[in-house]
């Protein structure tokens, strides 16, 4: 039997339709979703396949869209709302983070909340500022979301569906970068579970811990230093919250070096907490300080010839990853 | 429309439940057993109960910080919500709410809410789970007139009418945005003037008269019930304490002329001497009412005061729920 190849985004409607086919309480909505398809196309033919009543255009309201995700699932329904734009949330954030991350707390633990949102980050297509940005580091600081960002489109498909099924809020962040980016995926339903992270390369000399877009470019940085002969162990994080931190430190066990990847500025990065939890529980295994590779602290510029030194890229992790191992270690 | 005198005597119970239930919550604060904000729903009694008498049992309600009200009208138990305020593990919420976020699920209620104007996005979103599971369940959204003003709010109402949903919107027009008066924040005199923008009825009803609420609320409720889509309820009222505690004359922010005169006009005494002059209840009646709340509330201090308070082992519990599957 031959593997099937499929793209990210055909990925994640697959795990779209496929939920909605098994729950009839799960739908989708937000600005565009229904005959368009969404901005992105990612969710190309759900109306066609499940109608209107289940794939709804709403307003360009972002706080309604969230709010109504909100309130429909603590009705019993199990709703996928969608932001478009990663920098939205932020129109939406009261509704994300003071409504449906805390309500089950402050209920006491009686409400359920099986929300999931779903948006598009990163930069890389001349869409500025506003349009381009990686903010998952603040809905990670917030108990009660869980946050998710895969790289590939079999991690897309398994993730998602185990958004949809999951009984919290939880924030599917796609990478517009990487819609098109091609991967094996089978074709009935699977679930990749939230908070386990995969080692996508094994290596001997320093870990590299990303997710999303850029663990793809740690990939490339790796066959690079392989060349060179340093070898690479790629942890693709897939879930940050929860973060799979045990993975992460079995991986800086065996190589003694980490740097942590994201397109996301460095600055209060999600990175800092990754390298902040591998100095302290990992401190004796250390070699080296943990590294960090991301954007500097600026807004995403328009031009390409900016936008091009903004986004952290393969060369620049390899940079990151010789520095890393240039470091003189205890020779273990 | 022609309510029973149960009816009557029910809604008068509830106004009186919310009422004990509020100026003893407030002592309670003065004195230091209570922690945290208080934001008393006195003098405003007629729109929860004329709005929550209106529902079924099964119909959803959000609320505002100024929220016991609207859940003692739903149903709401006394004990659980006493102890919930006092920060005990047998409160509604096990103590990780308080006063703000009081709500019982059992009862449809979906919460008091910290932030102005955010439960009307969730009433539209269980509105949007009545209309897809095809049920006559309609939801309700109580909120202030400050709300109004709040960018929530105009998405929320925005969207219930572009999708057509069975929401009813009650504004409290309690005159005051905090110690702001409305008239400084806003320049129209009246909310329900908003409604016509989104495409929905309005009516602008005398919020100190449960049976005018009621009778108003019906109506729209039945209209959301008739798959007719929403509308707005503006109730004129007044809240007889400060937005936060238990003062309420010497205020600087609003005169007390004004708050005398609407307290002349109290919604329970008024209903009691109307209900006495048209010979439908008696004074009897509302004092057996009174007495019979008054053990209730004795029996709810007694319940929160002898609870414990939450384990240490609660602090981390139901940040997440274990999924099932």
């Amino acid at each position: 039997m031959t593997e099937r190849s499929i793209t990210y985004v055909a990925a994640f409607i697959e795990a779209v339709k496929l939920e909605m086919d098994a729950d009839p309480t799960v739908f989708i909505a937000g600005e565009d979703v229904g005959a368009h398809g969404g901005v992105f196309h990612t969710f190309d033919g759900v109306q066609a396949q499940f109608g209107e009543r289940r794939a709804v255009d709403t307003p360009i309201s972002e706080q309604a869209i969230i709010g109504l995700g909100v309130g429909a699932a603590l009705t019993g329904l199990r709703p996928i709302v969608d932001l478009m734009f990663m920098d939205f949330a932020m129109v939406a954030a009261d509704q994300i983070v003071n409504q449906a991350a805390k309500l089950k707390y402050m209920f006491g633990g009686t409400a359920k909340l099986p929300l999931t949102i779903t948006t598009a980050a990163g930069a890389g297509l001349s869409a500025a500022a506003q349009h381009s940005q990686s903010l998952e580091a603040p809905f990670c600081h917030v108990p009660g979301l869980k946050v998710v960002f895969p790289s590939n489109a079999y991690d897309v498909k398994g993730l998602m569906a185990s958004c949809i099924q999951d009984d919290n809020p939880t924030m599917m962040v796609l990478h517009k970068r990487m819609l098109g980016a091609r991967g094996v995926v089978p074709e009935g339903r699977y679930a990749v579970p939230l908070g386990v992270a995969n080692v996508t390369r094994e290596g001997t000399d320093v870990t590299v811990v990303s997710y999303g877009r850029t663990a793809v470019e740690c990939l490339t940085a790796a066959e690079t230093l392989q060349a060179e002969g340093i070898s690479v162990e790629v942890v693709d994080l897939r879930t940050l919250s929860p973060l799979d931190i045990d993975t992460v430190l079995a991986s800086v066990a065996k190589t003694h070096r980490a740097v942590v990847v994201h397109e996301a500025v460095r600055f209060g990065g999600f990175g800092a907490e990754v390298a902040a939890q591998i100095s302290e529980l990992g401190f004796d295994l250390l070699d080296a300080p943990v590294g960090r590779v991301a954007a500097p602290f600026s807004p995403v510029p328009f031009s390409p010839a900016l936008e091009s030194l903004y986004v952290p890229d393969a060369a620049r992790i390899a940079e990151g990853l010789r520095a890393a191992v240039a470091r003189p270690g205890l020779g273990r | 429309m022609d309510l029973s005198n149960e009816q009557l005597l029910a809604m008068h119970r509830s106004m009186v439940r919310i009422r004990l239930f509020e100026e003893t919550a407030g002592k309670l604060m003065e004195t230091g057993k209570m922690p945290g904000f208080l934001h008393l729903y006195v003098g405003q009694e007629a729109v929860a109960v004329g709005t929550c008498e209106a529902l079924r049992l099964d119909d959803y309600i959000t609320s505002t910080h100024r929220g016991h009200g609207h859940l003692v009208a739903k149903g709401g138990r006394l004990d659980e919500m006493m102890a919930e305020l006092m920060g005990k593990a047998t409160g509604s919420c096990g103590g990780k709410g308080g006063s703000m976020h009081i709500n019982d699920l059992r009862l449809n209620m979906l919460g008091a809410n910290g932030i102005v104007g955010a439960g009307v996005p969730i009433a539209v979103g269980a509105g949007f789970r009545n209309k897809f599971l095809g049920s006559d369940q309609v939801s309700v959204a109580f909120f202030g007139d400050a709300s109004t003003n709040i960018g929530a709010f105009h998405e929320a109402a925005n969207m219930a009418c572009a999708l057509h949903l069975p929401v009813v919107f009650v504004c409290e027009h309690n005159r005051y945005g905090e110690y702001t008066p409305t008239d400084r924040a806003m320049v129209v005199a009246d909310i329900v003037d908003r409604a016509a923008g989104y495409g929905m009825p309005g009516v602008i009803v005398d919020g100190m008269d449960v049976v005018a609420v009621h009778e108003a609320v019906t109506e729209a409720v039945d209209r959301a019930r008739r798959g007719e889509g929403p509308s707005l309820v503006e109730a004129k009222t007044y809240r007889f304490y400060n937005h936060h505690g238990i003062q309420n004359l010497g205020l600087k922010y609003r005169p007390d002329e004004e708050v005398l005169a609407w307290k002349a006009r109290d919604p329970i005494f008024s209903f009691e001497d109307r209900m006495i002059d048209e010979g439908r209840l008696t004074r009897d009646d509302f004092e057996q009412v009174w007495a019979e709340v008054r053990a209730t509330i004795d029996a709810a201090i007694d319940f929160a005061e002898s609870s414990p308070f939450p384990e240490p082992s609660a602090l981390l519990a139901g940040v997440y729920t274990e999924s099932a599957s």
